[in-house]
């Protein structure tokens, strides 16, 4: 039964293409407009908890505080008072799975005729395992050569790739900041961070080298920030009220004494700002979803008009046997199947877009089955929601009020 | 011959701002299966309100319409659509067909209200449109054929459910003498060939003769009712 009226329905759209087009194109573009946003919105969310996770799981990051000097509050890290001993009284902790105190700075590398300028880290053996970095060519460094001063470094991909194009940088001798360092290993590619800084771009040295040979100087024994990986996530509460506690002992702190160093818990930002894309997500959609709105509302006034033209033409049907339901049931295969088409084709060019839109503006895109099916989902229920009414009208003429219309 | 439709004190009144003003008035009347009977009567005396009561398009206000036993004047619309589609084909004045759909698809349309595969439904659409003389244009638009042909068409899509009763109204009202007299004699064919009963309406003397009952109504009533031959026009004025 559905099958014949479907004929009919088609054969009358059909007649009208141009009408049947233009209707299916207000669905398209609303249809591509929410695929199209809600990409970007999960793109975006994907590629920030993506540069969070790069950073390292059940994370802690503790920095130098900022000091209070004659009531000046100074920058995190300014001046250190993080000291490599902190470090190793956090890894007592049962809950510390690894530490790693680094210190960072600016470098400018040089090898042949090529120089560099790069961001030095000084840090110790847990620092890849903590980031979950890995050596693709040649190796880690070990404790002992973490806790010395020997100048060997690891390169990550963009500084080898600087330096030496094609050429393999494991074991070849390199001049950092005057000094030469010995390339033991190559770093995986990481992509860039949240921030937008390549993470590629830096090398690893030993902790005391950088401390003594690089920018050690002024701050001997000092560590501009201490990572801490907790056993599970689980830990990172009680593990970050530790680390607190400890540190006030150790800096003989007392009770009035503000910190003097400040605890970033990564997975709470890391929830703090999947909540933040999550809401751009359904921002984007929502504002996406109003010309889907607008779409259906165009299907429901071409079918207003239809109805009306078609009166005539529904009278016929009615004389010739069709019941109110055929023509109700005719009506609405229409408007659904035109919305159908629409959200098909607007499924089709959101995608494209997206993908456009990712290759040629540098906008981040993801494409899930979920809101993809949910615009399709939609769609339909906009063809049966708009078409429900001008269908109605349509099946309840009376047939020789429709016969004897003249359109 | 059985009785195929009964009318019992039939009247029909539409109802304006005025209070309900009465169009039939208490109607009595009888077709036997087979009968070519023809409505005739001047402007306003209620023939079209008959032809859509017979037709199940409208519903009486009082009495009785029995069609083929079963008492219709008191069906649910959905039970009016099954009637129409079943035992009933139309041909109208203005032959009231889709021009944008193909002869083919004309005369099938009916069918499509009675569930019937497409195959099925195009065969004996094709078979109609040869019984009526349009073989050649299965696949024209009706604009792009003449009006006596259209008419034709309307009559291959009343005949294709082969139905109990065909109603034309003023079938001849839009062509010149020529066609209509064609399409009278076709009228005429099929009544004799296939025994269907017909019913047509129509304010011209020559085209009634064409039946063989002439039903005269005058201001809602039952003015003269027999043989055709029988009927002097003159006696009503």
């Amino acid at each position: 039964m559905i099958l014949s009226l479907l004929g009919e329905a088609l054969a009358a759209m059909a007649a009208n293409r141009l009408r049947t087009f233009l209707t299916a194109l207000g669905i398209l573009i609303g249809v591509a407009a929410v695929v199209l946003m809600v990409a970007i919105g999960q793109g975006t969310q994907k590629q920030v908890s993506d540069s969070i996770a790069s950073m390292g799981s059940n994370l802690l990051i503790i920095r130098s505080g900022a000091p209070r000097k004659g009531g000046v509050h100074g920058g995190a890290g300014n001046m250190p008072t993080l000291t490599t001993m902190d470090a190793v009284a956090i890894s007592q902790l049962a809950r510390a799975a690894l530490v790693a105190p680094t210190v960072m700075g600016s470098v400018q590398i040089i090898y042949g005729p090529n120089n560099w300028n790069t961001t030095a880290a000084g840090t110790n053996a847990d620092y890849l395992g903590i980031r979950d970095w890995r050596v693709v060519a040649g190796r880690d460094f070990s404790d002992s050569e973490a806790m010395s001063g020997v100048r060997v470094a690891l390169l990550g991909q963009e500084v080898a790739r600087q330096l030496f194009g094609d050429e393999d940088p494991v074991g070849k001798s390199i001049r950092v900041q005057r000094s030469p360092f010995l390339v033991i290993g190559l770093l995986d590619a990481k992509g860039q961070s949240m921030g937008g800084q390549n993470q590629d771009d830096m090398i690893i040295v030993p902790l005391v080298t950088a401390q003594r040979q690089l920018f050690g100087t002024q701050f001997q024994g000092t560590v501009s920030m201490v990572m801490v990986q907790a056993r599970s996530p689980a830990d990172m509460t009680p593990l970050e009220q530790s680390i607190h506690d400890l540190l006030r002992q150790r800096h003989h702190l007392n009770a009035r004494a503000e910190d003097d160093f400040r605890i970033t818990n990564m997975t709470e930002v890391s929830e703090t700002a999947s909540e933040v894309t999550g809401m751009l997500s359904i921002l984007l959609g929502a504002i996406a979803s109003i010309s889907l709105f607008v779409g259906g509302i165009g299907i429901m006034n071409i079918m207003m008009v239809s109805v009306t033209e078609r009166t005539r033409e529904i009278g016929i049907r009615m004389a010739i046997g069709a019941s109110r339901r055929d023509i109700l049931t005719q009506f609405l295969l229409e408007s659904v199947i035109i919305t159908m088409a629409g959200g098909v084709a607007g499924i089709a060019t959101g995608i494209g877009l997206a993908l456009v839109a990712t290759r040629m503006f540098d906008v981040w895109t993801a494409i899930t089955a979920m809101p993809v099916l949910l615009a399709f989902g939609v769609s339909v229920a906009v063809g049966i929601f708009f078409g429900l009414y001008p269908a109605r009208k349509a099946s309840m003429m009376r047939p020789i009020d429709a016969l004897r219309y003249q359109g | 011959m059985s009785e195929l439709l009964t009318l019992r004190d039939l009247g029909k009144d539409y109802e304006t701002d005025a209070g309900p003003v009465p169009v039939l008035k208490s109607l009595s009347l009888q077709i036997q299966e087979g009968e070519f009977v023809a409505i005739m009567g001047p402007s306003g005396s209620g023939k079209s309100t008959l032809m859509n009561i017979l037709g199940c398009l409208d519903v009486p206000t009082s009495g009785q319409y029995l069609l083929d036993g079963h008492d219709v004047g008191s069906l649910p619309d959905n039970e009016l659509a099954r009637v129409r589609s079943q035992v009933i084909g139309f041909v109208f004045q203005g032959f009231n067909l889709l021009p944008r759909a193909s002869l083919v698809a004309n005369v099938a349309l009916p069918l499509v209200y009675q569930r019937i595969g497409r195959g099925i439904r195009n065969a004996r659409a094709t078979s109609m449109l040869e019984r009526v003389g349009l073989g050649e244009w299965l696949n024209s638009l009706p604009p792009r054929i003449s009006g006596g042909q259209q008419q034709r068409v309307a009559i291959a899509r009343a005949l294709v459910t082969e139905p109990r009763l065909i109603l034309a109204d003023e079938p001849t009202g839009n062509l010149d003498t020529r066609t209509g007299r064609e399409i009278m004699t076709l009228f005429q064919q099929i009544n004799r060939d296939s025994g269907m009963t017909l019913v047509l309406v129509t304010h011209d003397r020559n085209v009634a003769s064409y039946a063989s009952r002439l039903v005269y109504l005058l201001d809602g009533r039952i003015h003269y009712d027999g043989p055709v031959d029988a009927f002097r026009e003159e006696e009503v004025a």
